[in-house]
C-alpha cells in the first residue's frame, strides 16, 4: 500500500540544509510509491519550494509567519501539527539536525507515536521497513521497526543519497495559515560561531585537528588543507579546550556528528566520545606521532608521524593531483 | 526550589563491548551515571544551594540503577526515586520510560526538571522533551548554562556550535550539554550520608499504570557490531614516500579525492 510521508524541510540563513533532500530520499523508501509533502516552516521562505520539488517532493506545504522567523519549539510545534492534522500522514521524516532532535520528541509525544531517531539507513525485509541506528557512542549498531501506527523517524545527515535533482520539475505548493499564539521560550540573542564555508555536517571532506596542533596557529596548515579539498576544519574537545579552536568546530558526542566521506585526523587520540561522532565516515586516515593511538584502530590508512611534517607535505601532493 | 533529575544508569562506552544473543552483553560490563545526567545532578545540587529547597533523582530501571542513585545522593541530592519496572515491563523504548517518569512527575509541583541531553547507549535524546510534552511545561534543550531569579528563566543553549540566549520561566525542563558545570566527585562524607537518605521504590502500581499504556511503540530486532573494517594501514617508509602513497590511496583506491 503506497503511503504519505511528510517530511520537514529545514532552512539556514536563507538556503536549505541538504539534509532536507535526503529527508525526502528517505521519505520516498517510506512510502512505497506514495507522495511525499515537504513541510517548509519560517518567514519569507516560499521561494524555496521549488528546490524540495527538483529533489522530489510531490507537494510542499509552506506556514509563514513573524513569530516563525527563528526556531523555537512551540512556535514550530503548532505549524507541523497543523501541517499533520491538514495531511494525515502516514509516516514523518525529520533531519537528525539540533532543531530535528529538539522538536521531533514532542510531535511524536504529542501524536502518541514511537520515534526512531538518528537512523543512517533503511531496509526492506519481508515487507517491513527495518531502520538502522548506531547506538553505544557507535560502538554497536540496532535495527529497529515501528509496531504498528505511524512512522515517524529522524535521519542522521549525509547518510543517506539525496534523489537526483530534476531541474524544472513542477507540483503543487500550497500555504497554510497557522495562528502561532504563546511562545513560552524566547530567544533574546544568537551569537553564531558556526564559521561561514562549508558546514560541517554536510562536508564531504574534513580536516580535523586535536591537542595535537599546540596552538591556534597551529590550525592553518589544516585550514588550507582543508580549503584545497573543498572541505572544512573540525576539531577535538581538546582543540576546543585548550582554545586553538571555537568549540563550534568540535566533532562527537557533544559535538557534532559527522560522515564525510574523508575525515583526516590530525594529532587526535580517538577517545571514545570523538569517535562517537566520525566513526561512520566512509574513509578515515590518521596522522599522529603515538603508533598506539586508538584513533589508529578505526583509521583505514595511518602515518605514524609528526603532523607539522605531514599535512604540508600532504598539500604539496594534492596540489601536483589537482594540477593533472 | 523543587527540582527533579532524571537519570539514566548507563553502559560505560568507554569499555568494550561484546553481543551474545542479539543483546549486548552486560556481564562484567562497568555502569556509570549518564555523563550528562552527572552534569544535570551537579546542576540541580548548585540551583538548590543558591535557592534553597530540595533535589530528587529519578530513574526507570531494574533494582540495579541503586547503585547510581546511591552515587547520586551521595554528590549532594537529597532524595532518589527508583522506579523498578523489571517485574512488568519485558520490552520498552522511549515511549515507554518517558510515559512512566510523566506519569510519576505529573503531581509533583516540580519547579525545575533537568535530564541529560542524551543517553550515551541508546543515544536518541527522546526523554526529556517527551516528558515536558507530556507535563505541558517549555523545555530547552543542549543548555550550557542557566539562572533562575523567581520565576525567571535565563538560558544559554548550544545549536550546533551557535549559542542562543534564551528567556523563560518555571516551570521547565531542560536538558544538560557538556559545559554547563564540571560535576563534584562523591566526598566521604557525602558517601556516609548518602546511606541514610531516602531512596523510595517504586512500580507500575503505584503509579496507577498498566503494563498496556507503557507498551512500546517500537522494537529492536538485531543488535550487532559494525563489520570489521579491514585492519587499517599504516603506512611505512620516508615519511615524503608515504604522503605519496596515501594520496595516490586515496586517489586510485579509496577513489574520494
Ligand atoms: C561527556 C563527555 C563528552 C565528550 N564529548 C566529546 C566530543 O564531542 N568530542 C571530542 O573530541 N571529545 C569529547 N570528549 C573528550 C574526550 O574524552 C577527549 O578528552 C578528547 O577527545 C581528547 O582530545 P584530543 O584527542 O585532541 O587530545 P589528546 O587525547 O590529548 O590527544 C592528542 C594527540 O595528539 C598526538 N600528537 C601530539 N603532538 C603531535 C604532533 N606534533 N603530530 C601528530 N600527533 C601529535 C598525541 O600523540 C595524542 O594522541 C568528551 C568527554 C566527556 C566526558
Ligand atoms: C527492563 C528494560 C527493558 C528494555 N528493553 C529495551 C528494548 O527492548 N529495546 C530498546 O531499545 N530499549 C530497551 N530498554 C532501554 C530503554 O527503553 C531506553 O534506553 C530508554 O527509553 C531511554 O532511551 P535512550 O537511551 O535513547 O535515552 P535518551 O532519550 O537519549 O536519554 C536522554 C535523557 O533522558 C533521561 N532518561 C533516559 N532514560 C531514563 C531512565 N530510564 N530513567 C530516568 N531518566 C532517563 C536522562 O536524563 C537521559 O540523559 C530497556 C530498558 C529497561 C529498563
Amino acid at each position: 500500500m503506497s503511503k504519505k510521508i511528510l517530511v520537514l524541510a529545514e532552512a539556514r540563513e536563507g538556503a536549505l540544509r541538504n539534509v532536507s533532500f535526503e529527508a525526502i530520499a528517505a521519505g520516498k523508501k517510506l512510502s512505497n510509491g506514495g507522495e511525499i509533502v515537504s513541510v517548509l516552516i519560517g518567514e519569507g521562505i516560499s521561494s524555496l519550494s521549488q528546490e524540495l520539488v527538483e529533489y522530489g517532493a510531490d507537494k510542499v506545504v509552506t506556514v509563514e509567519h513573524d513569530k516563525l522567523k527563528q526556531y523555537s519549539s512551540d512556535g514550530y510545534a503548532q505549524a507541523l501539527l497543523a501541517a499533520i492534522e491538514a495531511e494525515s500522514p502516514d509516516g514523518i521524516v525529520f533531519g537528525h539536525t539540533a532543531l530535528g532532535k529538539d522538536l521531533s520528541p514532542r510531535i511524536a509525544s504529542k501524536l502518541g507515536s514511537g520515534l526512531i531517531s538518528d537512523v543512517t539507513s533503511i531496509e526492506e525485509s519481508g515487507g517491513k521497513l527495518v531502520f538502522i541506528r548506531p547506538i553505544y557512542s557507535g560502538k554497536a549498531f540496532e535495527k529497529k521497526v515501528v509496531n504498528g501506527g505511524l512512522v515517524f523517524v529522524t535521519i542522521r545527515p549525509n547518510n543517506i543519497d539525496p534523489l537526483p535533482k530534476e531541474e524544472g520539475r513542477s507540483a503543487e505548493v500550497t500555504s497554510l495559515n497557522v495562528d502561532i499564539t504563546d511562545l513560552r521560550t524566547i530567544i533574546k540573542d544568537v551569537v553564531r560561531k558556526a564559521t561561514d564555508g562549508v558546514d560541517l555536517s554536510e562536508a564531504k571532506v574534513i580536516v580535523a585537528g586535536g591537542r595535537g596542533v599546540k596552538s591556534e596557529s597551529g590550525f592553518e596548515p589544516l585550514k588550507e588543507l582543508a580549503d584545497l579539498l573543498g572541505g572544512a576544519v573540525g576539531a577535538s574537545r581538546g582543540a576546543c579546550d585548550a582554545e586553538y579552536c571555537d568549540y563550534s568546530l568540535q566533532i562527537g558526542q557533544t559535538g557534532k556528528v559527522v560522515t564525510p566521506d574523508l575525515y583526516i585526523a590530525c594529532g587526535i587520540s580517538g577517545a571514545i566520545q570523538h569517535m562517537a561522532g566520525m566513526s561512520n565516515s566512509k574513509v578515515i586516515v590518521a596522522i599522529n606521532k603515538d603508533p598506539e593511538a586508538n584513533i589508529f584502530k578505526v583509521a583505514d590508512y595511518g602515518i605514524v608521524g609528526d603532523l607539522f611534517d605531514v599535512v604540508p607535505l600532504l598539500i604539496e601532493e594534492f596540489k601536483k593531483i589537482k594540477v593533472s | 526550589m523543587n527540582i527533579f533529575v532524571l537519570m539514566k544508569r548507563t553502559f560505560d562506552t568507554e569499555e568494550r563491548i561484546s553481543i551474545s544473543g542479539g543483546k549486548i552483553a552486560d556481564d562484567g560490563a562497568e555502569f556509570i551515571i549518564n555523563p550528562y545526567d552527572e552534569y544535570a545532578i551537579e546542576e540541580a545540587i548548585q540551583l538548590r544551594d543558591a535557592h534553597s529547597g530540595e533535589v530528587t533523582v529519578v530513574s526507570v530501571g531494574s533494582e540495579e540503577a541503586e547503585k547510581q542513585l546511591r552515587t547520586a545522593l551521595a554528590m549532594g541530592a537529597d532524595k532518589a526515586v527508583l522506579i523498578n519496572i523489571e517485574d512488568d515491563v519485558e520490552e520498552s523504548d522511549q515511549f515507554t520510560t518517558a510515559r512512566i517518569l510523566g506519569e510519576f512527575l505529573k503531581d509533583k509541583e516540580a519547579d525545575l526538571i533537568i535530564a541529560g541531553n542524551v543517553a550515551i547507549d541508546g543515544g536518541s535524546g527522546q526523554v526529556g522533551p517527551r516528558v515536558a510534552e507530556q507535563l505541558d511545561i517549555p523545555y530547552v534543550t543542549t543548555i550550557t548554562s542557566i539562572e533562575v531569579e523567581g520565576q525567571k528563566v535565563t538560558i544559554v543553549r548550544d545549536v550546533e556550535g551557535d549559542s542562543e540566549t534564551i528567556e523563560t520561566s518555571l516551570p521547565l525542563l531542560v536538558t544538560a550539554q557538556q559545559g554547563l558545570n564540571d560535576p563534584r566527585y562523591p566526598s566521604l562524607p557525602g558517601i556516609m550520608k548518602a546511606k541514610k537518605k531516602p531512596l523510595e521504590e517504586l512500580e507500575l502500581d503505584d503509579l496507577d499504570l498498566e503494563e498496556d499504556d507503557v507498551e512500546p511503540k517500537t522494537k529492536t530486532i538485531d543488535i550487532y557490531l559494525p563489520p570489521k573494517k579491514e585492519a587499517g594501514r599504516v603506512l611505512e617508509g620516508e615519511i615524503d614516500a608515504q604522503v605519496k602513497e596515501l594520496v595516490n590511496l586515496l586517489h586510485k583506491e579509496a577513489k574520494v579525492i
